[in-house]
Order: C-alpha cells, then sequence, then structure tokens
C-alpha cells in the first residue's frame, strides 16, 4: 500500500472527476476514498489512492497531474500521506 | 483517517505561508583526509565529499516532490579545516588552496553553501588555528560557497581575547577584499561563544569532533506560519498565545521531522538532530519581526521586544521538543537584520537599534546576525562587539554569534544589497566611543563562576 493524497481545487466545471479518474485508471492507481464538495462555486476534492501498483515514478506522476490540472483550469497536487499525518497525529 | 480539513491547513501553511524544511544539511568528517601535502590533502577532501554527498540534492529534490513540502536548501558541513589542515598547511595560500577544494566540491555536488572553514579556538590558537584564521580574508574572497566560523569562547573556558582581537582585523581584511560585492565576504563569517557542533544553518555550520563520520541533520523554519496562527488569537491572553505558537511549532517541527527520517533512509546516512528555528527570509510574511508586531509592539524595538521575543524562542523550543526525537543545532528564533523585512523597516523607522539587538540576543538563538555597519569602523571596535555578544553567550550558557559586515565605502543611511536569501540591509550606527586599549591588553578572559547565579 502506497498511500498518497490528491487534492483538486478550483473552478468548477464539466469532467473534472472523469478527467483525474481516467488518469488514475490509465496509471493503475486505485482510488480508496473520495470527498468532494462546491464552495461557492469552487470545486474542492480530496482523494485517498493507492499508487502502490503504477510503474511510473512518483515525481513523474507528480508532473503529469499537474498538467491534467492545467487542461482543467484547476490546480491538483498529489503528496504521500505520512506529511498529514505526521503533523496531525501523535 | 486523514481528513480534507488537516489537507487543506497543511497545504495552506506551504502555499501561503512560506512553510518550508530551510534546509538539510550533511555533515562530513574530514579527519580522515589530513596528509602532509597540501594538494593530496585537498584531493582526499575533495574525494570524500563528492562521494559522501554525491546524491544530496537529488534526493532533496525527490523528498520536496512526494511530499510536496518545499526545502529550501541542500548542504554541506565538515570537520574544522583548522584541524584538517593542521598537518599540512604552513602559510596562507596553504589555507586557501583547502578553501577552493571546497568549493569545487561544492560546485560538483550542487550545493549552495559548504560550512566547516573553521577553527575553534575557545582557550587558545594553536598555529594552525592562527594560520586558518589569517587566511579567512582570502579564503572567502577566492571562492564562493565556503562559510568560516571561529568558536572564541564557551562557559567552560572562556573568552579568547587573542582571537576575538585578531578576528576584528580579519573582518575589515574580508570587507576591503570582497568591496565590489558588497563586502559580502563578511556575510559567510561567523564568530562564536558555545558554538554547537551540530548546526546545520550557515554560515556558522561544522560538522564537529565529536560526531559521526557522516550525519543528516535538518533545520525547519515557519515563521510565516506561527505569524498566521497567533493574528487568530489577536487580544487573547499570553496563555492563549503560548499555546497557539507551541502547536504551531509542533506542526511545523513534525514536518522537518519526517523530512529528516525520509533523508535519512534514502542516503543511508544516519539522522542527527533536528534544529527548531525560526529562520526568516526576505519574502513578504516569512518574518520573525512581524510575528513580535502581530504581538501587539508597534515595531520590533520597541520597549517590550525583549519579553516578547523570550516568549516566542521558548514556545517555540516547548513545542517543538516534543515533535522530533532528536533536537539540537541552534534551536530557537533567528534575528537577522539583512534576512528578515520586518527587522529592515525597524531599523529604517529608527525603533531598532543595535543595542536593542544585543539585549534580544540575550533571550534568542545565536546573536547579532547580518548586521551592516559603517566600512569605516575600526577593527577593535568590531571586536568589542564581539567580546560584549560572547560574554553573553558565556555567562548565560548559550550559544550567541556575530555576522556583522562593515560595508566597505558604506555609511550610515545608506543600504547595502547581498542579493537571494540574504536580501538587503540597511547600514546601522555603531557606538564611536574608543575601545581599543581593551581589547589589546591580550590573553583571555576567565571561564565565569558556575554558581552564585544572579
Amino acid at each position: 500500500m502506497n498511500r498518497t493524497i490528491i487534492t483538486v481545487i478550483g473552478k468548477d466545471r464539466v469532467g473534472i472527476i472523469a478527467r483525474v479518474c481516467t488518469f488514475l485508471a490509465e496509471n493503475n492507481i486505485n482510488i480508496l476514498d473520495i470527498n468532494q464538495s462546491i464552495v461557492q462555486g469552487f470545486f474542492n476534492m480530496m482523494m485517498i489512492v493507492d499508487a502502490q501498483q503504477t510503474t511510473k515514478d512518483f515525481s513523474v506522476l507528480v508532473e503529469e497531474i499537474e498538467k491534467v490540472g492545467d487542461e482543467l483550469g484547476v490546480k491538483i497536487k498529489m503528496q504521500h500521506e505520512d506529511i498529514f499525518n505526521i503533523m496531525h497525529r501523535i | 483517517m486523514t481528513n480534507i480539513f488537516e489537507v487543506r491547513e497543511t497545504n495552506k501553511m506551504i502555499e501561503e505561508n512560506n512553510l518550508d524544511v530551510r534546509t538539510i544539511t550533511m555533515g562530513i568528517s574530514l579527519l580522515d583526509c589530513c596528509s602532509d601535502s597540501v594538494e593530496k590533502t585537498c584531493e582526499n577532501i575533495y574525494n570524500k565529499i563528492t562521494t559522501k554527498a554525491k546524491d544530496l540534492v537529488k534526493v532533496g529534490k525527490e523528498i520536496e516532490l512526494d511530499f510536496g513540502i518545499p526545502i529550501v536548501n541542500k548542504r554541506v558541513s565538515v570537520t574544522p579545516i583548522a584541524l584538517v589542515g593542521a598537518s599540512c598547511c604552513k602559510e596562507i595560500d596553504d589555507y586557501v588552496e583547502i578553501a577552493k577544494a571546497l568549493d569545487r566540491a561544492a560546485d560538483t555536488i550542487g550545493v549552495n553553501f559548504i560550512g566547516g572553514f573553521s577553527a575553534l579556538v575557545s582557550k587558545g590558537m594553536t598555529p594552525s588555528d592562527e594560520l586558518l584564521i589569517e587566511s579567512i580574508p582570502k579564503a572567502l574572497a577566492s571562492t564562493n560557497r565556503v562559510c568560516s566560523s571561529v568558536n572564541v569562547g564557551s562557559t567552560k573556558t572562556g573568552i579568547d581575547m587573542d582571537a576575538v582581537k585578531l578576528i576584528g582585523e580579519k573582518i575589515i581584511e574580508t570587507a576591503e577584499l570582497t568591496k565590489d560585492s558588497g563586502s559580502i565576504g563578511c556575510a559567510k563569517f561567523v564568530v562564536f561563544c558555545n558554538a554547537p557542533d551540530d548546526n546545520p544553518f550557515m554560515a556558522g555550520a561544522f560538522h564537529g569532533v565529536t560526531e559521526a563520520d557522516t550525519i543528516i541533520n535538518v533545520g525547519v523554519s515557519g515563521p510565516g506560519v506561527v505569524k498566521r496562527a497567533i493574528t487568530e488569537v489577536k487580544g487573547e491572553s499570553f496563555g492563549t498565545l503560548c499555546e497557539t505558537i507551541k502547536k504551531t511549532a509542533f506542526k511545523v517541527t513534525r514536518v522537518g521531522q519526517l523530512v529528516a527520517q525520509e533523508a535519512s533512509r534514502r542516503l543511508d546516512v544516519p539522522f542527527g538532530i533536528i534544529d527548531l528555528s525560526l529562520a526568516p527570509t526576505p519574502a513578504i510574511g516569512d518574518s520573525v519581526a512581524e510575528i513580535l508586531e502581530e504581538m501587539g509592539l508597534e515595531k520590533v524595538g520597541a520597549p517590550g521586544t525583549t519579553a516578547a521575543l523570550a516568549l516566542l524562542n521558548d514556545q517555540v523550543k516547548k513545542g517543538g521538543i516534543m515533535a522530533s526525537s532528536y533536537v539540537g543545532g541552534l534551536s530557537g528564533a533567528f534575528i537577522p537584520v539583512s534576512e528578515d523585512q520586518g527587522m529592515i523597516d525597524a531599523v529604517n523607522a529608527g525603533a531598532l537599534t543595535l543595542e536593542k539587538l544585543e539585549a534580544m540576543t540575550c533571550v534568542c538563538s545565536v546573536g547579532l546576525d547580518m548586521i551592516a555597519i559603517p566600512g569605516s569602523t575600526k577593527a577593535s571596535t568590531i571586536s568589542g562587539i564581539i567580546a560584549d555578544e560572547m560574554a553573553i553567550g558565556m555567562i548565560n550558557q548559550k550559544t550567541t554569534a556575530v555576522r556583522i559586515i562593515p560595508v566597505f565605502g558604506k555609511e550610515i543611511g545608506e543600504t547595502v544589497e547581498f542579493g537571494g536569501l540574504l536580501g538587503y540591509a540597511p547600514i546601522m550606527k555603531v557606538n564611536e566611543f574608543d575601545c581599543s586599549k581593551f581589547i589589546s591588553r591580550g590573553g583571555r578572559i576567565p571561564a565565569p563562576i558556575h554558581s552564585f547565579k544572579n
């Protein structure tokens, strides 16, 4: 298990989740949890995914998913879950 | 399980409040590089550094991407060169050659600074120590990435005033040799009292002789995050203020701990310490001065500044200490003038003077840091400023330091530009009354009494 957090923030439009999920499927990344809301027209999503099975380097995935964000006009970040756990859990 | 609010809080700290890991510093022992020829010693040094630290920058960048946290600097610290060069260096130029070898090694592995062109002379100078100190101006003028430091005192040994006198003269000489770039040589040189062996921050980093062969030390930072947090408790009591700073410092330090563990694992080098520091940068919002002002001071330097800084420094340590398994280095709030926009503004507004800064150094990490003074300042006056700061460290059993820049050809009211992380600084007024007879007495100040504390 290689638990990774993906966050997507930006102006809402049709197909954001579809595009992100397609990217993940293409790269053999499994989605464990999705949490999404729209606040004042702004799209806000957090995904917990498992990047164990992917063949690409993490740094390559980070760059590629950022590009997907650029195409959609939203900001996408991909980070290992450890940074959040270590900061918010004792 | 991770939730969206925590993720957003962390990412907001990184994106909006300049949360970063300030430096991953690899300490490398060069004791096994000694030889009886300068050429061979330089070769050994170059080979050891470029072998041990060859992946440092690459691994640093990988960790940045994996966790989405900026790691601003990757650096190397080495054994004090006065020890390494003792058996082969017979003249000033020999030490300059070693400095150049360090510079080449730093360039090859891609680190922006390499620290450890240093001597430890808290009780006295060996001929090698003295030669190294003599070579500092030329070494700093003929290299770009080498940082130098000298420890001239400690609580256990007192202060070596011969070294203090000599260093005053060398600082002036360094300023003159690097006059074309704002006397920047002096920005890469620190004088210490009670210097720690494991400090990851430049310019004072060196790899002490008590350390293992190689080690990873990490310096965390985050003045912007602390400032943001205390903005939200405006007007609340000191109890609430302290709790807020502590919680924030804990979170910031945990990130440092994660990065340190990862760097240590990926480089297969033991983890040394986390340095719990609030290190400002010239970026707006990344300022220790702004934290103090947010606490309720009109400008840094106003009455109450020392108390506010003492509180801040103590809470950062209390919060950080539980977040890491090993804490060391300098650990505290830094108050450099040139690297902190709030400090610069306070000096320009006439709120902050050299004397107030000296008082502030009694309660916070390090000391008189990145302070530009007129180029016409006498060497003995600089030695006097150093002696005062060393005395504060010696008596209070803390690390103190002086990094002062007598900017060649500039006078009070002018500014000097260093660029990058070093920022720019207004030239500050120095008390002009003479202390040369005191400084030229020779010898050392004895170690202080360790009881009857008052």
